[in-house]
């Protein structure tokens, strides 16, 4: 059987404006992916905890408060003690160009701000994810 | 180290992955079910099902942390529907369980229905086995939100809860034959709303029929999840039934009539595999069809023939 990508869609710290996150999800789930949606006010412990148990092909954080330079590197730094890392973390927001660049060489994926399509993320989590899982040996 | 052993160890990422494994039924999964299945049949199951909208989730999350209060560890299944046009899915059931993060021994699985019928997801089952060999003490089996005739839980748990609001009022009437009846506890959530102990009366007037013939009491609770109340006496009344299940020797008779089940689902599947390999994508619809449409053949006949040759 085919293998549904599957992405976890948060809005970590405090901010209460989850509207845009809502209408990418909605997208996703038109474009055949499998949304786990978390909701408001997470922290990057459970947004990693949920994101291993629901063992996702990506992370969306959606960020608009301005925390964005504390939020991602600590979601990058805990999916690495996970053993996680081979998860996607991308985002989006109202995020400046320079810290853009610095998070994307954390390792940080690809984030996207004001006017962006939602087609343009979806092609973006399809072309990010494939391949990225690696067959562990079960037996 | 393997996926296996790592499982064996508790590992909650080597479970998620076993779960994807058997979820999407990748190659060789049945093996893997096959060397877990001595180490589950300990975990009791609890469904939770009623119509959309009715606080399933948030009772779940309410209820989950009672169950785990003395050192239980609890797993859940939620399922929310795969859209039938594009594949894809929206599990939000997460929402409601944020008092659930970070809890120790307890592991929420969202999963889309991907086809299932009746309710639950298609590898519901399957996945339910894996949280038992991790040894996971319940788990907790929440339905998409349901209508009359979604009873696919009632194969699948132990205890059956049937949620429903004070909304449900006249609806309850409707609800007379199918999804009334396998509910084992009946539950009235949003019990802060106007019309709670209306709606209570009226389900235990419905009930009175049954008590009066069955030894289960079904018993009716007020509930409200985001005040916190009613919990307690759900959980009661849960460990209450599976009391009266053990002591009746219903447990093991329940499960086998769910194992009989199940066994017939793997070999439907089975012989649904075989199907579509035989036919193949060589298979000639074109004239097929063509000789039924213009009656030079007919549905029955043809399908017959196709059986017979199958069985050879």
């Amino acid at each position: 059987m085919e293998r549904k990508i599957r992405v976890l869609l948060a809005k970590p710290g405090l901010d209460g404006h989850d509207r845009g996150v809502k209408v990418i999800a909605a997208a996703m789930r038109d474009a055949g992916l499998e949304v786990i949606y978390l909701g408001l006010r997470q922290t990057p412990e459970m947004v990693v905890e949920a994101a291993v148990q629901e063992d996702v092909d990506a992370i969306g954080l959606s960020i608009l408060s301005g925390a964005h330079m504390t939020l991602f590197p600590q979601t990058v730094e805990l999916l690495k003690q996970k053993g996680a890392g081979r998860i996607i973390l991308f985002g989006g927001g109202i995020i400046p160009q320079e810290d853009m660049d610095k998070l994307e060489k954390m390792g940080v994926g690809k984030l996207f701000g004001p006017g962006t399509t939602t087609g343009e993320i979806i092609e973006y989590i399809k072309s990010a994810t494939r391949g990225r899982r690696k067959e562990e040996a079960i037996f | 180290m393997t996926v296996l052993e790592q499982f064996w160890k508790g590992d909650q990422k080597a479970l998620a992955t076993l779960i994807s494994h058997v979820e999407n039924q990748a190659e060789d999964y049945q093996k893997v079910l096959s060397s877990i299945y001595s180490k589950t049949g300990r975990a009791y199951k609890i469904g939770i099902t009623g119509p959309p909208g009715v606080g399933k989730s948030s009772l779940v999350d309410k209820l989950t942390l009672k169950l785990c209060q003395n050192g239980s560890k609890v797993g859940i299944i939620a399922v929310d529907p795969t859209s039938p046009f594009s594949g894809g899915a929206f599990l939000g059931d997460r929402i409601r369980m944020q008092s659930l993060a970070g809890k120790k021994g307890v592991f929420i699985r969202s999963m889309a229905s991907r086809g299932g019928e009746g309710g639950l997801a298609k590898s519901t089952y399957e996945v339910a086995l894996v949280l038992d060999a991790f040894g996971q003490d319940f788990i907790i089996l929440e339905t998409v939100g349901v209508g009359q005739i979604e009873i696919e839980v009632s194969h699948q748990a132990d205890t059956k809860v049937l949620v429903l609001t004070p909304e449900s009022g006249d609806s309850i009437q409707a609800l007379k034959a199918g999804l009334i009846e396998i509910g084992d506890i009946f539950v009235i959530n949003k019990s802060d709303r106007e019309g709670a102990p209306k709606a209570v009366a009226h389900l235990n007037m419905i009930l009175d029929i049954k008590r009066h013939t069955e030894k289960w009491n079904y018993p009716v609770i007020s509930t409200s999840a985001i005040y916190e109340k009613g919990i307690s006496e759900l959980q009661e009344a849960i460990l209450k039934h599976q009391k009266f299940l053990t002591s009746h020797l219903l447990l093991e008779k329940n499960r086998k009539e769910q194992l009989k089940n199940e066994l017939k689902n793997i070999l439907e599947r089975k012989l649904k595999q075989l199907l579509e390999e035989k036919m193949g994508d060589s298979f000639n619809w074109e004239e097929t069809l063509a000789k039924i449409y213009s009656r030079k053949d007919d549905p029955y006949s043809w399908s017959e023939k196709i059986f017979e040759a199958l069985k050879k």
